[in-house]
């Protein structure tokens, strides 16, 4: 028998505090579609760098038709014919079609050391037959649709099956997550068409696709290969079950703690709009509530998060903070309203590593600290003190670098930097991303404990596990549109697999 | 912020580096308005010549035409070698330094009052390269020692003054070599020789920018460094090699300098970084790298050099002008810039 054209054997990847694979085996034979699933944070992604030599594996081996290869370069991926085709990023837009389809490759076209641009475009039309696109190969990226620099990624992964001896593996990451219907069709139109000259790793968040598509699929769950299944012997609720796998744990999220919300309405939006990222958002917001939001990525609730925050503002619909309408044109504005972000990126938006965690805890209510124009030091310093205590934080003092702290004690500051400017709505973006499972029970504890004192709450989960243990209640946004709404009482939380159905 | 520092995460998904692509997209496709501001050196270019015509006749005669050539020849040739440098993203502030020292250089070697050398045109090919070893070295330190281009090129710039300032004492030599001062004053078809070797630049730089893998990388690597990497560009060569040639560009604008002048001193290249940096940026180059070309910068010079003669033309005070130039700078960004979309400006 023939040796799978692509194989992993045992392949591991640590990075501190996370395994972002572990122990996974994975195999493509010859003109095989596979189909790769799982969870945002599965290690889907960490897969592919690792098979894109983006990422080196701590342990285990890769093989190309039978060989141990080292890939220590997105080119030798290449060149032992692994293309990846990413979401959207590996598109210059500054340059033009032709150019983006053979960068880095510019060697076949060079004469006297001079690139021959007639004879590159010549060679890109040739690509951009294979995906039926028609444009022309000078045209600038930059001038294209969305759907049509996709293609033109594809375009470039395909531009290997001429230049290379050997079999190809094409890498497909969320090919379809951002295109329309009409070009999905015709994205499968030439994945099958591929077969015969490729094998395909096809990932997606969308499962019925992945069935389609598909001759076997691997289910992916905290860095493992959890599952694999012949498509035609699964079906999109099997998909589920095996992606979500495990039993919520009760303890874990603090299901006890969770009481009733008043009937005090801090917050609500009324048809909330804002054009390519999210439509007709309605919801009230109680005190003492915590409303999780579930999607994938590009279900527009990480532009609804901000929204409400003031980073940018809603195109149309009404947002009411307390009673009156309001319209946030900058972050200080809607945190003068007593809203508040934690952001998903700690580090860069966050927090300022540099400052102290009295300077980084005082950051969003700063004229409080000052007397005369000049930073009352004392007060801050006790301020810092007296959250530091109340918050749990491990630092050896307030005059401590955030940055040199551990990720959850980074995360607590955060947290403490928005109750002292005295915010009654915080909205928490990924709030466990990075940190530990000590230091996120401990989050979730600060959690309980803010709406026991009757702030209100919008999650934003790492894990679909974390929206449903932690929320009272639980929109799913699709495509920009709440497309459900789910009860979650403690002892009544809805299934994850619920959830699912209506986020993809 | 540095993409590698996110990536290296493992955890994070890859929508924040889309949707900053997407930024960028935007900004470059963003309409109307972009399709005027890809114009808009050119125009202005146009608006000044007609405006200064109107206040002094003698503006538009080929007299004062070659003129305006001659005093764009050593600009130009110094822009090519900056314009490369912001494409890819950085800056480059050593400049006056390298064109100071490299004027010197020429300077003692042809024959002149100081030193016994006389060496004639052959001095000129060892001064460029002498050009291309401070680019090296700004390359070099730049990428190896991971330093910023801007402080980087800024202590080489210091450097390369001080080393001119050590080597003659403060002194000027005088240049007696008319072969060699040919290169700025012989006037073959009646345009100063400085313009023939000034187009001759723009000209290679084009082909360098259009026909050649370093062309195309360094606006892979101006757009987006990390998709650059990714695609198998040797990132620290080009960056490397790229200083060089402007080193070598800077080395011939000293070179230029000396012959112009028929000496060298220190402070031959003074108010050249200035010039130099206003001219690319005013062609439309942006200083985040990406986006611009050398012919953007010939625009740029132009604009540079038509201004500071027209206010010559229209008698405006020496001193003025220096802070008219200074005031178009800002005026000239403010126009070329699409800062609608930009969240942050440092």
């Amino acid at each position: 028998m023939m040796p799978p054209v692509l194989e992993l054997r045992g392949v591991s990847k640590s990075f501190p505090g996370v395994k972002a694979l572990d122990d996974v085996s994975f195999a493509i034979n010859k003109s095989e579609v596979v189909g790769l699933i799982g969870e945002n944070g599965a290690g889907k992604s960490s897969l592919l760098k690792v098979l894109n030599g983006i990422y080196q594996p701590d342990r285990g081996e890769i093989l190309v038709n039978g060989q141990a290869i080292r890939i220590v370069s997105p080119r030798l991926a290449f060149d032992s014919g692994i293309a990846m085709v990413f979401q959207e990023q590996s598109i210059l837009p500054t340059l033009t079609v032709a150019e983006n389809i053979f960068l880095g490759r510019e060697e076949e076209f060079l004469r006297y050391g001079l690139i021959s641009k007639a004879r590159m475009n010549e060679a890109a039309a040739v690509e951009l037959k294979k995906v039926r696109l028609a444009c022309h190969p000078g045209t600038r990226c930059a001038d294209l649709s969305f759907a049509d620099r996709q293609m033109v990624e594809i375009a470039k992964a395909l531009s290997l099956d001429s230049r290379i001896k050997g079999d190809v593996t094409i890498l497909l990451d969320e090919p379809t997550s951002v295109v329309e219907r009409k070009e999905v069709d015709l994205l499968f139109e030439i994945v099958r068409d591929l077969k015969q000259r490729a094998s395909i790793v096809f990932i997606s968040h969308r499962l019925e696709e992945v069935l389609d598509i598909s001759d076997r699929v691997y289910v992916m769950r905290d860095g493992k290969v959890v599952k694999e299944l012949g498509s035609g012997e699964a079906t999109v609720k099997d998909l589920h079950q095996h992606m979500v796998g495990r039993q919520l744990h009760h303890e874990y999220y603090r299901e006890a703690r969770q009481a009733a919300p008043s009937s005090q309405v801090v917050l609500s939006c009324n048809g909330l709009c804002k054009e390519g990222a999210f439509s007709n958002i309605s919801f009230p917001l109680h005190a003492g509530e915590i409303i999780g939001i579930a999607g994938v990525i590009g279900s527009g609730r990480e532009d609804l998060a901000r929204c409400l925050a003031g980073h940018s503002p809603a195109d149309r619909g009404t947002l009411t903070v307390d009673g009156s309408v309001v319209r946030f044109g900058a972050p200080h504005e809607a945190a003068r309203k007593g809203i508040g972000l934690v952001p998903s990126e700690r580090k860069t938006e966050g927090q300022v590593s540099a400052f102290t965690v009295a300077e980084n805890m005082t950051l969003a209510a700063l004229p409080k600290y000052v007397a005369s124009g000049i930073l009352r030091f004392a007060a801050e310093h006790a301020t810092a003190q007296e959250w530091i205590g109340r918050l749990k934080i491990k630092t050896p003092s307030t005059a401590t670098m955030v940055g040199s702290l551990s990720g959850g004690n980074q995360q607590k500051v955060v947290l403490a930097k928005w109750r002292v400017a005295g915010v009654r709505v915080l909205i928490l973006d990924h709030p466990t991303r990075g940190i530990d499972v000590g230091a996120k029970e401990d989050v979730y504890e600060l959690v309980r404990d803010m709406t026991a004192e009757g702030m209100a709450v919008i999650l934003l989960g790492d894990t679909l596990e974390e929206v449903i243990g932690l929320s009272n209640r639980i929109l799913v946004m699709r495509d920009g549109e709440v497309t459900a709404t789910f009860e979650a009482p403690p002892g009544g939380k809805p299934a994850q697999v619920d959830l699912i159905r209506h986020m993809v | 912020m540095d993409p590698g520092l996110r990536r290296d995460d493992g955890l994070m998904g890859d929508h924040d580096l889309i949707g900053r692509n997407r930024l960028k997209t935007a900004a470059l496709n963003g309409g109307a308005l972009a399709q005027w501001r890809k114009w808009a050196p050119l125009a202005v270019l146009l608006a000044l010549c007609i405006l200064i015509s109107l206040f002094n006749g003698n503006f538009l005669t080929i007299g004062n035409f070659i003129r305006l050539l001659n005093s764009a020849a050593i600009p130009l040739v110094l822009c090519m070698g900056a314009t490369f440098i912001i494409l890819m993203g950085s800056i480059d502030l050593s400049v006056e330094g390298i064109v100071a020292l490299t004027a010197v250089m020429v300077s003692l070697l042809v024959t002149n009052d100081i030193s016994p050398y006389a060496i004639g045109l052959f001095a000129v090919p060892l001064a460029v390269i002498a050009g291309g070893v401070m680019g090296l070295l700004n390359g070099l330190l730049h990428v190896k020692l991971k330093t910023p281009s801007f402080m980087t090129t800024l202590g080489v710039g210091f450097a390369g003054v001080g080393i001119a300032m050590a080597v003659l004492g403060g002194d000027t030599v005088r240049i007696s070599d008319q072969t060699f001062r040919f290169l700025s004053l012989g006037r073959p078809l009646g345009i100063p020789m400085a313009v023939w070797i000034a187009i001759a630049s723009v000209a290679i730089a084009f082909i360098i920018q259009e026909r050649t893998r370093l062309g195309r990388w360094l606006y892979a690597i101006g757009t987006d460094e990390m998709t650059a990497r990714h695609a198998g560009i040797p990132i620290e060569r080009t960056r490397i090699l790229i200083f060089t040639v402007a080193g070598l560009f800077y080395g011939l604008g000293g070179v230029l300098s000396a012959a112009q002048f028929g000496q060298g001193h220190a402070l031959i290249s003074q108010g050249r970084l200035f010039t130099t940096i206003t001219a690319v940026v005013v062609g439309g180059t942006a200083l985040s790298g990406g986006v611009g070309s050398v012919l953007n910068s010939v625009i740029g010079v132009m604009i540079v050099v038509v201004l500071a003669n027209g206010l010559v033309l229209m008698g405006v005070e020496p001193y003025v002008q220096q802070g008219v130039q200074g005031l178009l700078i800002i005026a000239a960004v403010a126009l070329a810039l699409d800062r609608s979309r930009l969240e942050v400006v440092k």
